[in-house]
């Protein structure tokens, strides 16, 4: 006879059928002219420029591990706040020493100033008269960085 | 050319058989890519919404030219933009259909004479199968215009097209 199992297999054998048949009949009756601009990648009607395999600015790491600790306590944070009634004053500690830590880490990151965006300095634009806009020279701050 | 499409020199019962079928069902559900370009496309939303109800002929907008059978100018075709309008038209799968929708989609409109900005008509970049007249068009005459489309399709086939 059956098990449980057996029927999540039979399922998954109909999709996987199912599928392939859809596939199959698209195979045989669709048009097939490809040409390069067909194939082109869909950027909202521009021409692709560039990799899809861009790097991102490192600093989004650090903030991108502090999110991820801030997600996990979030979700830690609702099932406790579910029973927490039930649970008593031994469970309200544990999740106050838990926060503790996070906040203790959170407390480290400020003070080691990840949390600041610095942007690059402004180039301010100069006036003169006769020459038009010129941007004013960079500084040696600017030239170091 | 695929596997079947095009590629029998006469029809028979068979290939008309399946041409009924296959149109019916391409036409059944007509899926158009979605953007407006001008105050057509107020229109194109307003016969969409519920009191038109585009739905029910199966119409549904696509937000990619990959999902999408249909693409509806709707509206003043720049020529910044026509170049744009030729990369989607590329982009879609076939079979695809265009409806051109309004005199400025059709022919430039208004700004016929001294649009310096305006493609004169959308059918010098990519092949029109509906024309809708009216600036803008009602509604109805979108409806209209989809079920020429619709017509349209119903007469196509898996056979070699005949050249005059």
């Amino acid at each position: 006879m059956l098990t449980e199992f057996g029927r999540v297999f039979i399922f998954i054998l109909i999709g996987v059928v199912f599928v392939a048949i859809g596939m199959a009949v698209a195979w045989f009756l669709r048009p097939n002219r490809p040409y390069p601009s067909k194939r082109t990648t869909y950027e909202c009607g521009e021409s692709p420029v560039g990799d899809s395999r861009m790097r991102f600015n490192i600093r989004f790491y650090v903030i991108a591990l502090i999110f991820i600790v801030f997600d996990v306590e979030v979700v830690f944070l609702f099932p406790w706040a579910l029973v927490y009634d039930s649970l008593g004053w031994f469970a309200f500690f544990e999740m106050v020493v838990f926060l503790a830590i996070l906040l203790a880490g959170y407390a480290y990151v400020w003070r080691k100033g990840d949390l600041e965006w610095d942007k690059p300095a402004p180039r301010i634009p100069r006036y003169e008269r006769g020459v038009g806009v010129r941007e004013a020279p960079l500084t040696e701050e600017e030239l170091a960085v | 050319m695929g596997l079947l499409d095009q590629r029998f020199e006469n029809s028979n019962i068979l290939i008309t058989s399946a041409d009924s079928l296959l149109n019916w069902a391409r036409l059944s559900s007509i899926w158009p890519i979605q953007f407006g370009l001008a105050c057509c496309a107020i229109e194109m939303m307003a016969t969409g919404a519920s009191h038109y109800d585009l739905d029910r002929f199966g119409t549904f907008f696509r937000s990619s030219p990959r999902q999408a059978d249909a693409m509806i100018v709707a509206g003043t075709v720049t020529l910044k933009m026509a170049s744009r309008i030729k990369v989607l038209y590329d982009q879609m799968p076939e079979p695809r259909y265009v409806i051109s929708m309004g005199s400025c989609a059709n022919c430039g409109g208004p700004y016929w004479e001294h649009g310096y900005h305006v493609l004169k008509g959308v059918d010098r970049v990519i092949p029109v199968d509906v024309y809708i007249p009216g600036c803008p068009p009602r509604p109805e005459a979108l409806l209209e215009g989809l079920l020429k489309l619709k017509e349209k399709i119903r007469s196509e086939s898996l056979a070699k097209k005949k050249s005059a």
